[in-house]
């Protein structure tokens, strides 16, 4: 953990920052833009969780190149089962005997 | 048999003696703790898959399991959680700045969005309850059948959106439970003055996992809620 | 402590420094943790057997006539969830990797040795939970617990197991969580990455996987209780559920858990083979970036479970083509050891009998697996003894030799007695004839149809069921005789001093049994990984008793 002691201005900076995501989130749901309303939402949700790893868990003023690659491991491995149970459910139907 | 000169480090108690220096110790417990949270991602993992899996399938169930869920307290627990993260991160600055009291106030906000959290949660489970939308035998979705009619509903699987509400909030709501229990400790002991500028290695860790829990929340939020919000034509 | 003490006086080690059993109940030194272990995966070894030789009598004749179909269903679930997570997963990481991994980097313990003696009393608990749950009753849906059998008609003590390996699960994680941060971070002055020994990128890798899979497989359970307690329907087919999701998680921790089994071993096997040829072992680099390549790949292939379970064919197929991909490091590592022995100095000691016997049946597991990612093949053979003989082969001819042939090497280490040299080899020739017996005529069996866990079979596979039996016997005997000359060898056994098979490694560089600290003094490493070229060779590998 590194030990420079950032300013609280920061932290104020990114809560506002998640605050205005969320109110955005909440009302891009309620437009129709088809199948680009889950796109548009995990994108959301992803730079919010973005910065709070960068930010408040401070990972972009670590030296520890160990710590990313452990984040960048974790979230692949989650694709890894995410994807390839995919190539299983995309091609066959389900509930439908 | 190395030549060099023996260095006493000059180390506080905390000092685990099979560590060479603290620097080594805390090195070592901030990677346990991102370790640890891998884990925890691929152990919530396992049911974003089921999600994934039922969504693609299901996804009128869906939609209308997540809209008979209230946006406004889904979105005012997100608001919590996000408050909390703040009080979290600046905890750990009062605690690197050596503000013992500070810290305390910080680490007790936190516990009390922790708890606003669970409060609202229990708020929304008792609606579901009311609304028969807990799985099992009692389970009865011709409310959601009555207001959606122009699609066509499949009880049954509704009955999997709300599996995966419960699981997927429930899961995350005992991960808070543990956290508000880990902030308890970490408020006592600030208190006490264990903490220091040189040592604060708990509040750090304590941090990274609540932030964790927030994140999860962050993805929970959107893929519960706000699936199909649009105004019905 | 003064260890400089009169001529006469004991020399302070790990097993003399404290008696009692608090000191060794509450003890946070890895080498008392990894002797807990030893016990407690030996008692769980002897159980998953009972249950085995239970199996064995009741296929000595077509008929199902020792116990009931219900009962022998409960048998093999017993027998499968008693072996694979109280014994296989934890054996070489819970106790030789406990032992060795701070000692092999020169550290003197574990980066957590506190959260070390949590994983182990996890684990007793866990073990407890699963002794109640069999003296209750016992599971009967298969290790593998598939819905919706388990979730929804199955009426025995599915819950209290699921529970059971949950808690062994975050035993498992805990360890591999201690090893991950314990090799990044403590490793001595001049132990680089490349100078590691292969036991250590062996183990790390387990640990890997150990990590990230466990979790899923924990969820999964957890989701399976959630069915049966509260009517959750995620894997129900009448409420839209898919019994296919359950195996897909399932499988996706499950099959890197074979991973989990075997790596260790493989470690083990990277330590023997250059020791006693006196060689340098034959492509570090490839052996070390081949255990790191089995992790990654071994999340790639889970679905090959499943060909024959529903999922499309597209799937199927290029999960086929992964498990493929999946054999090649593993054969890395067998092409680096083999050439490893080429213009050695070989010595048939115990340890190398065991990694010979590693070799060779691992090789044959490894190689019918092949048989079995080849959908057309998989069609015929799933679900027969030639799946039961492919898992055994590598499991038991890998895996428990492996760890045999581990107990044996370090065995010195450990106690600080040498095993008497001719009883080990003995064993050791037992253990391989008992195995090839009891498992080789599986793989005609299923080839020829016989199907897996049924309790009766048809009068035409009786002869090879029989000579099946007969090898379990044979094999339990070579089980028996290591415990009990390891015991012989604590009182009556030669004493071993530092180094006494001339091994490269650190933990040699300290005394049998080493001090609690594990060095007098931190070592620095200058020096490559298996300098057999410097190393003298032991005085005698000796065959003496």
């Amino acid at each position: 953990m590194s030990e420079h002691i950032l300013s609280s201005k920061m932290y104020y900076g990114i809560w506002i920052a998640l605050m205005i995501l969320t109110v955005v989130t909440a009302a891009v749901s309620t437009i129709d833009l088809g199948p680009f309303n889950t796109v548009v939402a995990l994108l959301i949700a992803s730079s919010k969780a973005l910065l709070v790893i960068l930010f408040f868990m401070h990972v972009k003023y670590t030296s520890e190149k160990l710590t990313k690659m452990v984040i960048i491991s974790s979230i692949f491995w989650l694709l890894i089962l995410l994807f390839l149970s995919l190539s299983d459910y995309s091609t066959r139907h389900l509930g439908h005997a | 048999m190395s030549d060099s000169p023996v260095v006493v480090e000059q180390h506080g108690p905390e000092l685990r003696h099979h560590f060479v220096t603290a620097e080594q110790q805390r090195e070592a417990s901030s990677l346990g703790m991102w370790l640890f949270l891998a884990t925890e991602i691929m152990f919530f993992g396992g049911m974003f898959c089921a999600y994934l899996v039922y969504r693609l399938n299901y996804f009128n169930e869906f939609a209308a399991g997540s809209r008979s869920l209230s946006l406004k307290w889904g979105t005012i627990n997100t608001i919590v959680l996000i408050c909390s993260s703040l009080t979290v991160a600046l905890g750990v600055r009062a605690a690197q700045m050596g503000k013992r009291k500070l810290l305390v106030i910080l680490l007790l906000l936190t516990i009390v969005f922790g708890f606003a959290f669970l409060g609202i949660k229990g708020i929304e489970w008792y609606d579901k309850y009311k609304e028969h939308h807990i799985p099992g035998a009692s389970f009865n979705a011709d409310d959601l059948v009555h207001d959606y009619p122009q699609i066509h509903i499949d009880q049954a699987h509704e009955q999997i959106y709300f599996s995966l509400y419960f699981a997927m909030t429930g899961l995350h709501a005992l991960h808070m439970i543990i956290g508000v229990g880990i902030f308890v400790f970490l408020t006592y002991y600030s208190w006490k003055g264990l903490y220091t500028p040189e040592y604060h290695t708990p509040i750090e860790i304590g941090g990274l996992y609540w932030h964790f829990v927030d994140i999860i929340w962050i993805y929970l939020y959107p893929l519960l809620y706000l699936i199909d919000r649009k105004p019905l034509g | 402590m003064a260890t400089a003490a009169a001529i006469t006086a004991e020399r302070e080690h790990y097993l003399n420094k404290e008696y009692g059993i608090r000191s060794w109940l509450l003890t946070t030194d890895h080498k008392r943790i990894a002797l807990l272990y030893l016990m407690s995966i030996t008692f769980f070894f002897f159980v998953g057997g009972f249950f085995a030789l239970l199996i064995r009598l009741e296929l000595l004749t077509p008929a199902g006539d020792l116990v009931q179909a219900d009962t022998y269903n409960k048998l093999f679930t017993m027998h499968g969830m008693v072996m694979v997570f109280f014994f296989l997963i934890p054996s070489i990481p819970a106790v030789l990797g406990n032992f060795l991994v701070p000692m092999m980097i020169g550290a003197k313990d574990l980066a957590f040795p506190r959260i070390n003696l949590l994983s182990w009393y996890l684990y007793i608990i866990a073990g407890i939970m699963m002794l109640h749950c069999i003296v209750t009753g016992g599971a009967d849906t298969g290790w593998t617990f598939y819905t919706p059998f388990s979730t929804a008609f199955a009426n025995t003590k599915v819950i209290e197991a699921g529970l059971s390996i949950f808690v062994a699960g975050f035993s498992s994680i805990l360890t591999g969580l201690n090893f991950v941060v314990t090799i990044h971070r403590m490793r001595a002055p001049g132990m680089t990455w490349s100078r590691l020994p292969l036991f250590i990128w062996a183990h790390y890798a387990t640990s890997i996987i150990q990590l990230l899979g466990t979790p899923v497989l924990a969820i999964t359970l957890v989701l399976v209780v959630f069915e049966r307690l509260f009517g959750l329907g995620i894997f129900d087919p009448t409420r839209g559920g898919d019994p296919l999701l359950f195996q897909h998680l399932f499988w996706f921790y499950s099959h890197p858990a074979v991973y989990i089994m075997i790596l260790p071993s493989m470690g083990v096997v990277a330590e023997i083979v250059p020791c006693f040829s006196r060689k340098r072992i034959f492509g570090y680099k490839a052996v070390a970036l081949s255990s790191i390549a089995i992790a990654v790949f071994g999340f790639l292939v889970w679905a090959h479970h499943m060909f024959v379970a529903g999922i499309s064919l597209y799937s199927a197929m290029i999960f086929s083509i992964l498990s493929y991909l999946v054999a090649v490091p593993s054969a890395i590592k067998v092409f680096n050891w083999t050439a490893t022995m080429y213009k050695g100095s070989i010595s048939f000691s115990t340890p190398m009998l065991y990694a010979f016997g590693f070799i060779g049946l691992f090789t044959m597991g490894g190689l019918t697996g092949l048989f079995l990612a080849a959908l057309g093949i998989d069609v015929h053979v799933t679900d027969t003894y030639f799946v039961v003989a492919h898992f055994h082969y590598i499991m038991v001819g890998g895996a428990v030799m492996g760890y045999l042939g581990g107990m044996h090497f370090w065995w010195p280490k450990i106690s600080g007695r040498m095993y008497p040299e001719a009883w080990g080899r003995l064993a050791a020739l037992i253990v391989f004839l008992g195995f090839n017996l009891t498992f080789f005529p599986q793989f005609i069996l299923g080839y020829l149809g016989m199907p897996r866990r049924y309790w009766q079979y048809p009068a035409e596979f009786q002869v090879l069921n029989v000579m099946s039996t007969a090898g379990s016997t044979i094999l339990a005997v070579g089980y028996v005789l290591p415990m009990v000359y390891f015991l012989w060898s604590m009182r009556y056994g030669k004493i071993a001093d530092e180094n006494p098979w001339g091994a490269a490694g650190l933990e040699w560089k300290t005394a049998s049994p080493p001090p609690t600290f594990n060095f007098e003094e931190i070592p620095e490493v200058t020096w490559e990984a298996y300098n057999y070229d410097e190393i003298p060779e032991p005085v005698e590998v000796s065959l003496e008793r």
